[in-house]
């Protein structure tokens, strides 16, 4: 059995660790928020400029100069604090932030990640995604192994436009979790380890459904 | 002193618009835009404007309103889409459109207010953002050169003002808005509150007076939500 989108975002969320600033993408990495492990304790940023971010508000109580980056309306705790634009970007792109959590559209094995456009159909934008993988600690990859035409998202090298070279740390799919040693510093990376199979899935699934070369780790 | 509170909208834009000026509109998405201040832009007839914001307004709302009445030529932003209207007037060529980072945009026009001509980042770097820009390495880093923004009038929006043009605003209602403020030649101001000198604590002020040329009194205060998201409440056990 392959994870589901919730179990996909709980995988992720045990990436955290006591004391962790964090931005998490839209769509499955927002549902990490839901599995933060017992005893420990991140704060989530917003990049239109909050961090500290609370849950979404009870019904009646959203506020419109209260949104999140997602466009969501959401609350703020004791400890929250609002600020500009270019001082959210200044944290993020200054190394502040110690994890995101992004969707992708594609991943290659030197860590490289495609995920705001596709050429030929309507550009929308790319937001802070770039800003967000050149800038954060460590970048999590959360997405399907496969699109829709079931060919893999994990590859040797990005087809698509990139959002950011040599940035992605982690990648979590429905049927396993990849480190992604990417290169840095000038030094070469080691690529992809192929860290846990979902349970049910087989080291042979992984392998027909994956374009990329990968090692095995030490799981099995 | 120089009376900086005008009586409406219109007034405030007397004297300071222009075909084929450049424009700075604050907000994120739907959240702190200067919503009276746009119509009244829209009033003035103002063409082939080049706007800088994040976002282009939704339908019928913010910038959205300048784009159905064809008043702008080109946009600098970040993030486009959920808007139809745009994506029309874009594949027909009729809109150009330069798409930048959110935070390098956000840091263009706070360098453009600054004074800082240019500098080097490593958002975009290996992506088609960086084509046909300098770049250079640092400490065995490779970084871009973006250059500033700077616009000759910036409409933002605030939720307090004292006459000097002091202002603070209203949580995430802040975004792109202070940066703005520095980096418009003409910088107007729409609030929700004009309180009396003395009112604001000096020392929480957001955006010092110094950045702020007109102040007006929001009479649009719509604040429409794009994504009204709720849980419900916890039922109360007996």
């Amino acid at each position: 059995m392959a994870w589901t989108r919730d179990e996909m975002a709980a995988r992720a969320a045990r990436e955290l660790q006591d004391g962790f600033y964090v931005n998490l993408g839209i769509g499955i990495p927002t549902l990490v928020a839901n599995h933060i492990p017992e005893g420990v304790h991140v704060t989530l940023q917003s990049e239109n400029g909050m961090l500290g971010m609370g849950p979404f508000p009870y019904e009646g109580e959203a506020d419109p100069d209260l949104i999140n980056a997602g466009k969501q309306t959401i609350t703020k705790l004791p400890t929250s604090s609002f600020f500009d634009s270019a001082q959210s970007f200044a944290m993020i792109r200054g190394g502040h932030i110690d994890l995101t959590v992004l969707g992708a559209m594609e991943v290659a094995q030197n860590g490289d990640i495609a995920n705001w456009t596709i050429p030929g159909k309507m550009v929308k934008g790319m937001g802070g995604a770039m800003d967000l993988v050149a800038g954060v600690k460590r970048v999590i990859v959360v997405m399907d192994h496969a699109n829709k035409a079931g060919q893999s998202k994990v590859l040797k090298r990005c087809a698509l436009p990139l959002t950011g070279a040599a940035c992605v740390d982690m990648v979590i799919t429905d049927l396993c979790v990849f480190d992604l040693d990417r290169p840095k510093n000038g030094k070469e990376g080691g690529g992809l380890t192929l860290l846990e199979l979902a349970p049910g899935v087989t080291l042979d699934e992984v392998r027909a459904k994956t374009e990329a070369d990968f090692q095995l780790g030490t799981f099995a | 002193m120089k009376n900086k509170i005008y009586d409406s909208a219109a007034a405030a834009l007397e004297g300071v618009v222009f075909d084929g000026m450049t424009l700075m509109s604050g907000g994120f998405g739907l959240s702190g835009n200067p919503e009276t201040l746009i119509p009244a832009l829209k009033d003035t007839g103002v063409k082939n404007l080049t706007v800088i914001s994040n976002n282009c307004g939704a339908d019928g709302f913010g910038l959205w309103m300048l784009l159905n009445n064809g008043q702008i030529r080109k946009m600098i932003s970040s993030y486009v889409g959920e808007n139809k209207l745009f994506e029309q007037l874009y594949l027909s060529g009729e809109l150009a459109l330069e798409l930048n980072p959110q935070g390098t945009l956000a840091e263009r026009i706070r360098a453009g207010g600054a004074g800082i001509p240019a500098f080097y980042t490593k958002t975009g770097v290996g992506t088609v953002v960086a084509e046909g820009k300098p770049v250079e390495d640092f400490e065995g880093e490779t970084y871009v050169r973006e250059t500033w923004l700077r616009a000759d009038l910036a409409i933002i929006k605030a939720w307090k003002a004292d006459p000097e043009g002091n202002l603070m605003f209203r949580m995430t209602a802040r975004n792109f808005n202070p940066v703005m403020a520095t980096a418009g030649k003409v910088t107007i101001v729409e609030v929700e509150e004009i309180v009396e000198a003395g009112e604001l604590d000096a020392n929480a002020i957001h955006t010092p007076g110094i950045y702020v040329d007109r102040i007006i009194l929001s009479t649009i205060n719509e604040k429409r939500i794009e994504k009204l998201t709720t849980r419900p409440r916890e039922t109360e056990t007996a």
